[in-house]
């Protein structure tokens, strides 16, 4: 039998440790990636986090093996210097490079173009093209999404409640397993709704209504932070979300309702965004 | 040359540029005030009036500038011309010692080291700015810096250098090597070579006055309306980084003048130097963007002094147009961050591989490729914003489609290694940990890239993992690269080589520990910029503080080097310590001041190693005296 070239070898390398390294990852890595699967959002981008750490190892490897055997086999064995030969390139491994890394790209792409249909959890403007999550088993269909309002100023969130009557509050308390519509805008500056655990993150902007979609499917307490330096107290602009049971949901719109209710009918008229006179402005 | 001291003093200098840079700075700080009161009668109490005066701060900013460059003697060659004295294209070259660093010098490898003392300055302050960070970092709750203090201190370690380091590596290194490597005895526009060095001077000097006027809350970025709200040391951050994308831009315009003009007889494109490659492929970029910039920033400038509305929602103006021309500027410039270190890394791999290039025309289009595709992605750092949901699938295609002329360097790297006699000399260390960083900044930005993904890592520690594996382990690591293998050159004394080794390898490890941690905190949900974070993330940042003071210290072990081999030691280089067929090793070191006694005539590529008698010049056969010609 002929003994392998380096290039064999290396190959030979690389498919053993990619197949360790993948399966290793497979079983203790993805597990624990984020965003967790506390919604069909947060499912799918810990679906897309799984995938590019599979093939980002698969790239690893390959490169970690290229060079580990290149600095150790090829390295000058001499104290005086000597030249290696003058090969100035290989057209048919380049190309092979070339087809190939192409062809992973457009993969991505494609990929994530294709789990971005789902929705993905982001924040999508005024106008939002892709909502469809209705094939998903997760969601009652026949119910309309359920519309949130999330204020931001500097610095906390305020919700309101749009398809419950409009009424406001500082709590955020989410239903499962229904299609939540949030609308985020700003007061002033431009802040970031983001809920780590349930893979959403919708820019709040002042003068602006980004719509993102979100279907809670576990019962928990989550932390709400703020995504987008917003100025002095960024760092303090926190909060606890709960997801609860349709149930402990209707029970929560009831007393809230009732608490605001004598200030609800001085709010302003609902809309996508509350501007101030601009006589007003900031700076 | 028995002049007395105060005669000497008199001048054009760094001396008179700051004392009628403050004079200047006054002098519009009054008339600022002067204006906006109503033209009253100007009061002494102006100076103590630190309130709310952006008028009277940018008159100061613009008047000090100006008054910095006229003490510095930029104003005479301009008017001598109008008063009919004939061209010069040289100013003080001929001085010598340490004083010809404090002038406007039209040397191109005075003003190299010019740069390297001047963004090594500042990036030492950035630095410590970082190191303070981290200290604040160490507990969940603030401990050191009230929050506003915090957010002064990552938005001057994120401008300073984001702005400075763009010209990290074209400012020392391509300034001293592009005419080296071409052939030619100067740049193509001498004054606005020196000029761009004292325009980043000035700025990193109006950037720290930001400290004194309440701080800057926006983190690098400035985003509107938080820029408009936000108090006078605002201003020094819109100033500070006008005055970079000047700079930045007629850098770019003199490297692409220079390397299109001046090359030497039978310097074809396809013999040229990689690292002029990733030069030009950086200036086109950095001659192209910075307008962008200086446009949003004056804009911005406009909303927060003469009251006009272009990023105040309530008058009809969008936040998102900053945001827009912010980053149609920010994204290529984080590829003039990143490609200069592509162009070294190829470089310097057939040195130490004592082989040619792999791939040469392969590599040439990989560094065009992202140049040019950089033109195209910046909406994927507004992927959340709400903004086009319909482009994000374009956006995430092209931002992808930049990891394939990536990928070209590393085959052309991979290539060149294969076969090779590699010496580990700490230059090639330091290329092969910017080959182990930037292999997991380009992985993780897919991960940014993928909309699904991005909604997840967006503006928390993942990202800022991310640009610091691709820029301080891409950029800074190749700088270094660079600093080991051209400052022997520059000075004609080598580095330590043992202690050179100390520090890539406490660097290295220091820098892995301190980044790769960020991106288990952005994935475990810590968001960027937050003075506070969850109590159960402590144990991790506090690993990663304790690396970044170990980062911070081998940076002082580079400098003790420095110190040492350079004034101490004093070991020669002679002219080519590194057995390179590169043109510029060709020359003496240190480099006379007219680079070459004859003009070289090219004949070959600087990569002919192992081949039997390659040859990347011959000396012309027509005489060309020392010191004259062009």
């Amino acid at each position: 039998m002929r003994r392998l070239g380096h290039f064999e070898r290396v190959m030979v390398i690389w498919l053993a440790v990619s197949a360790i390294s993948m399966t290793l990852a497979a079983v203790f890595l993805t597990p624990i990636l984020p965003p967790g699967n506390g919604g069909a959002e947060a499912s799918g981008q810990r679906f897309d986090n799984e995938v590019l750490t599979l093939v980002s190892i698969l790239v690893c490897a390959l490169i970690f093996v290229y060079f580990g055997y290149v600095l150790i086999v090829f390295r000058a064995r001499r104290a005086e210097t000597m030249d290696g030969p003058p090969i100035r390139g290989h057209a048919r491994v380049q190309l092979l490079w070339i087809v190939t890394t192409t062809a992973t790209v457009l993969f991505l792409a494609a990929f994530g173009t294709y789990e971005l249909l789902g929705g993905a959890g982001g924040g999508q403007g005024s106008k939002p093209v892709f909502k469809s999550f209705s094939s998903d088993q997760l969601v009652s269909s026949k119910d309309p999404p359920l519309q949130v309002q999330v204020i931001a100023q500097q610095w906390q969130f305020t919700y309101r409640y749009v398809s419950d009557g409009g009424f406001e509050s500082a709590q955020l308390v989410l239903p499962i397993h229904r299609q939540i519509e949030l609308h985020v805008t700003s007061l002033d500056v431009i802040h970031s709704f983001w809920i780590p655990a349930l893979g959403i993150k919708a820019d709040a902007n002042p003068g602006f209504d980004n719509i993102a979609y979100l279907t809670p499917t576990k019962v928990a307490n989550v932390r709400i932070q703020c995504a987008e330096l917003c100025g002095l107290f960024h760092g303090y602009m926190f909060d606890t979300a709960r997801i609860v049971t349709p149930s402990a949901y209707a029970a929560f719109v009831k007393s809230q309702s009732q608490f605001v209710s004598p200030v609800t009918k001085y709010l302003p008229k609902y809309s996508g965004n509350y501007l101030p006179d601009p006589a007003f402005r900031a700076g | 040359m028995n002049r007395p001291l105060w005669r000497r003093l008199l001048g054009f200098h760094l001396g008179t540029g700051i004392v009628l840079g403050i004079g200047g700075f006054y002098l519009g700080w009054f008339g600022g005030h002067w204006i906006v009161n109503g033209l009253s009668p100007a009061s002494l109490g102006y100076f103590g009036d630190t309130g709310q005066n952006d008028i009277s701060l940018f008159l100061g900013y613009l008047l000090g500038v100006v008054g910095f460059l006229v003490g510095l003697g930029f104003a005479n060659y301009p008017l001598a011309r109008l008063r009919g004295y004939p061209p010069t294209l040289r100013e003080k070259e001929e001085h010598q010692g340490i004083g010809r660093f404090f002038v406007l010098n039209t040397d191109h490898k005075v003003v190299g080291l010019q740069y390297f003392g001047g963004i090594g300055l500042f990036f030492f302050i950035a630095g410590l700015n970082a190191m303070l960070i981290r200290f604040e970092l160490l507990r969940p709750q603030p401990n050191v810096w009230p929050a506003g203090n915090y957010l002064t201190l990552v938005t001057e370690h994120g401008t300073m250098m984001m702005g400075m380091m763009t010209s990290g590596i074209l400012g020392p290194f391509a300034n001293y090597l592009v005419p080296l490597m071409i052939g030619a005895r100067r740049m193509a526009f001498p004054r606005i070579e020196a000029l761009t060095f004292w325009l980043l001077m000035a700025a990193g000097v109006i950037l720290l006055s930001g400290y004194f006027y309440g701080g800057i809350p926006t983190g690098w970025t400035g985003y509107q309306p938080l820029n408009d709200q936000a108090n006078m040391g605002m201003d020094a951050y819109i100033m500070f980084f006008a005055l970079v994308g000047l700079s930045m831009c007629l850098l770019g315009l003199n490297m692409l003048a220079t390397v299109i003009t001046m090359r030497a007889p039978g310097m074809t494109w396809t013999r040229l130097p990689m690292f002029v490659w990733g030069v030009i492929s950086t200036a086109v970029l950095m001659l192209l963007a910075p307008p962008v910039l200086i446009s949003v920033l004056t804009m911005s400038a406009f909303d927060r002094t003469i009251q006009t509305g272009f990023f105040v929602a309530a008058q009809g103006g969008t936040s998102y147009l900053f945001e827009n021309l912010f980053w149609f500027f920010g994204h290529p410039e984080v590829y003039i961050l990143a490609l200069p270190g592509f162009g070294i890394v190829l470089e310097l791999l057939p040195v130490f591989a004592r082989k040619p290039l792999w791939g040469y025309r392969l590599a040439i289009a990989g560094f065009l490729g992202v140049s040019l595709l950089s033109w195209m992605v910046w909406q994927h750092h507004i992927f959340v914003s709400g903004i086009n949901s319909d482009l994000r699938p374009f956006y995430m295609l092209s931002t992808e489609l930049i990891s394939i002329p990536t990928g070209f360097t590393f085959l052309c790297a991979m290539g060149t290694l294969w076969r090779g006699q590699i010496r580990y000399r700490v230059p090639m260390l330091f290329c092969l940990g910017w080959v182990f960083n930037f292999l997991f900044g380009g992985l993780s930005g897919i991960f940014l890239s993928d909309v699904p993904s991005d909604v997840d890592s967006h503006g928390s520690f993942f990202s800022m993992a991310h640009f610091h594996y691709t820029i301080m382990g891409g950029l800074i690591f190749a700088f270094f690269a660079g600093v080991y293998y051209w400052l022997p050159k520059m000075t004609g004394f080598m580095l330590n080589e043992r202690l050179g080794k100390i520090h890539f390898w406490m660097m290295f490890v220091a820098f892995n520990s301190t980044f790769g941690p960020l991106f288990a905190l952005g994935f475990m949900g810590m968001a960027r910029r937050d003075v506070t974070y969850p109590s159960n993330l402590q144990g991790l940042n506090d690993w990663v503080s304790a690396s970044a003071f170990v980062l911070g210290i081998s940076m002082l072990v580079f400098l003790f080097n420095l110190v040492y081999s350079q004034l101490f030691a004093k070991e020669p280089a002679g002219a080519n310590p590194w057995d390179s067929k590169s043109l510029e090793f060709q020359l003496p070191s240190p480099v006379p001041v007219h680079d070459f006694d004859r003009i070289p005539v090219i004949v070959g590529d600087p990569y002919g190693y192992g081949e039997e008698g390659s040859a990347v010049a011959r000396p012309s056969p027509v005489p060309v005296p020392a010191g004259g010609g062009a």
